[in-house]
């Protein structure tokens, strides 16, 4: 069976600086060769910390812009050949700063509305469906002739997914959706999402860099780091035994609320290397507490290592290889 | 005697919209070489709080009330020349943006530089090696080079690190940090956080932390005040206040907070509704329009803080004391 979005060694890279005639004299490379699919109604999370490139592949995947090596796949028909009313369409983005993503000169009806006149709907035909959005993700009856200044961060992210769900799309991206908001807020959110994607039957690709988040509402995980996926699985086996060392020291670095639940932590030394000048081979081996000179070499390939599991480091796959 | 001692802080904004009152009565105690902890969510009046300590806010339109009593002097009666030899000297603050609190055009050396020769008395050959040290002390690898550089040139964790040591080179006595790590990614948390708990041991200062972070409390503090709409509305050892919170609101806020180990359905807890409007005057208990279990009762009176437990105060009609054998 097709997966409704498929991800084919995506690589998006940025022209930054320029020469006194105009030539470029260095790129990034944000995102090298990543691919995932995502089936129908299931949620993928991007984890990763800022700069990894995960928002980068959630924009290609929206269409916001091109990517400059590989293909985005709905359906098995790729971004390139689809019209952007059509991909759009199906494909809608929730941003994470409610305030900024919102126009602050349109009442939240006409916010909500824009995507489905964009498309074509008639007027009456719009106005019922602003009004079921509306009751959809719990906002107050009169919202729809106030605006976004009148509402706090919460409501705002909800009139932000009442804007995305409008032209019932079938892949929805949350980028940091509910990074922006308080605890108790935080949680509404969350669930009204969850709710939304049972009722919806919709598929989501979070991109969050709160692991704690991602494991309550995420079915599988890739983790990002400096630029491509290190390592990919569901939830259960991602979280409860990671392999890759980023994964494990990411994971170990999420605070315990809880007393006496004190994990080992693996407190990472050193910073995120600039995407400028890449470490050769592995990236992650400048701060890797397993690192062996032999990781300088080449960029490791993700190998399976089990049923939809896949790590991108030798040296753990050929220890855990050894253990079997 | 305590080190900080705030005695019914008020801190009132005057506003088109009327009188914001963000500090209601909060009173709290630092003790030497404690981290304290002072938790809620936006507007709770967590950060006015720490504002109105080191007298930051535009006295035009801020007015704080009360007494802040630093080694038993009130900062509210000094004049503004006296408040500045406080700031840097004896309190330390750090705030949660690196970028927007560092001077973009001086160097980071020059930065740390002026701090110490603003406030110490110390000959002008010895201020770079003051400056130096505190680089090191603070984890800058290759601090010397480090000196010559912009703050642009850092990344987020090493900004952080450079406000750490801006706060500290003076060897202030009391270090507030309002969201330190916030802006950082989890990783880095984790190395500012070991960095605190470093300095902490080794020069005996004590930290208010003030924070959403119900995580960053857990690990980094010794003692916790919970603000909700203005007002202390908890306070405990941190051990204690995570393990047994009294305060609805309290309650709820650790179960609302998602945690490693869930099972994927995307369920947590929420607290429904929202913060009261703290420009209208509030009758019985703030935080009763969103709480399962409030009464008339709690609707009409306001709580007071009661004891509980032995350390453990809260402002709720409905905990019970704990009664003692």
């Amino acid at each position: 069976m097709t997966p409704l979005l498929s991800v084919r060694g995506l690589s998006k890279e940025y022209e930054v600086g320029r020469s006194l005639f105009g030539k470029t004299t260095k790129t990034v490379k944000a995102v090298q060769d990543v691919s995932f699919d995502i089936a129908k109604g299931e949620t993928l999370s991007l984890v990763g910390e800022s700069g990894c490139g995960k928002s980068t592949v959630g924009r290609a995947i929206a269409g916001l812009h091109a990517a400059t090596v590989g293909e985005v796949l709905l359906d098995g028909r790729s971004i390139a050949d689809t019209p952007s009313a059509g991909w759009h369409s199906r494909v809608q983005v929730v941003f994470q700063d409610p305030f900024s993503s919102l126009n602050p000169r349109m009442r939240v009806r006409d916010i909500i509305a824009e995507p489905l006149t964009n498309f074509g709907s008639t007027r009456a035909k719009t106005e019922a469906r602003v009004k079921e959005l509306i009751d959809l993700v719990r906002l107050p009856r009169d919202a729809g002739d106030r605006f976004p200044h009148e509402f706090s961060g919460g409501q705002r992210q909800r009139i932000g997914i009442a804007r995305a769900l409008a032209p019932k799309p079938e892949l929805v991206i949350c980028d940091e959706a509910v990074s922006a908001l308080d605890v108790s807020v935080k949680a509404q959110i969350v669930n009204l999402l969850a709710d939304l994607r049972a009722e919806l039957g919709l598929a989501l690709l979070f991109i969050s860099h709160d692991l704690a988040i991602v494991d309550h509402i995420t079915d599988r995980v890739a983790v990002m780091y400096l630029g491509r996926i290190v390592e990919i699985g569901t939830r259960d086996d991602l979280f409860g035994a990671p392999v890759h060392p980023y994964t494990r020291a990411l994971l170990s670095a999420v605070p315990v609320v809880d007393p006496g639940q004190r994990r080992d932590r693996i407190v990472l030394q050193g910073e995120l290397p600039s995407p400028l000048s890449p470490p050769s081979g592995c990236a992650f081996r400048t701060r890797c507490p397993l690192a062996e000179p032999g990781c300088a070499g080449n960029v490791p390939a993700l190998t399976d290592v089990g049923p939809g599991r896949q790590v991108a480091c030798p040296v753990v796959t050929r220890t855990t290889a050894d253990v079997n | 005697m305590s080190l900080l001692d705030v005695r019914n802080l008020q801190t009132h904004f005057r506003t088109r919209g009327g009188v914001n009152r963000a500090v209601e009565g909060v009173s709290f105690h630092v003790d030497a070489g404690e981290t304290l902890a002072i938790v809620g969510e936006s507007g709770c009046g967590k950060s006015v709080t720490s504002m109105s300590i080191m007298r930051l806010l535009p006295e035009n339109a801020a007015r704080s009330a009360g007494e802040i009593l630093l080694n038993g002097r009130n900062l509210l009666d000094l004049s503004e020349a006296q408040m500045r030899d406080v700031r840097g000297n004896e309190i330390g603050m750090i705030f949660q943006e690196p970028m927007t609190s560092l001077n973009p055009v001086l160097t980071v050396g020059a930065q740390v530089k002026e701090t110490v020769a603003l406030h110490q008395s110390i000959p002008s050959a010895d201020v770079h090696d003051r400056a130096l040290r505190m680089l090191e002390l603070v984890g800058i690898p290759d601090a010397a080079r480090r000196m010559t550089e912009y703050p642009h040139q850092l990344s987020g964790g090493m900004r952080q690190r450079i406000m750490i040591a801006l706060a500290l080179v003076c060897q202030p006595k009391l270090l507030i940090a309002d969201e330190p790590t916030t802006a950082l990614d989890v990783t880095i948390q984790a190395q500012i956080l070991e960095l605190l708990r470093d300095i902490q041991r080794e020069q005996g200062t004590s930290i208010i932390l003030i924070t959403h972070d119900l995580g960053v409390v857990a690990e980094a503090t010794d003692r916790t005040v919970v603000m909700y709409a203005g007002r202390k509305i908890e306070e405990a050892p941190t051990a204690t206040l995570l393990a047994a919170p009294r305060h609805p609101y309290t309650q709820g806020l650790l179960a609302a907070v998602p945690r490693l180990g869930g099972d994927g359905s995307g369920r947590l807890a929420e607290i429904p509704g929202q913060v009261p409007d703290m420009r209208k005057p509030m009758t019985g208990c703030a935080f009763a329009n969103r709480c399962a279990q409030a009464t008339d009762f709690c609707r009409a009176h306001a709580p007071a803080l009661e004891r509980k437990a032995p350390g453990h105060i809260a402002a709720c009609h409905l905990a019970e004391p704990e009664i003692l054998a």
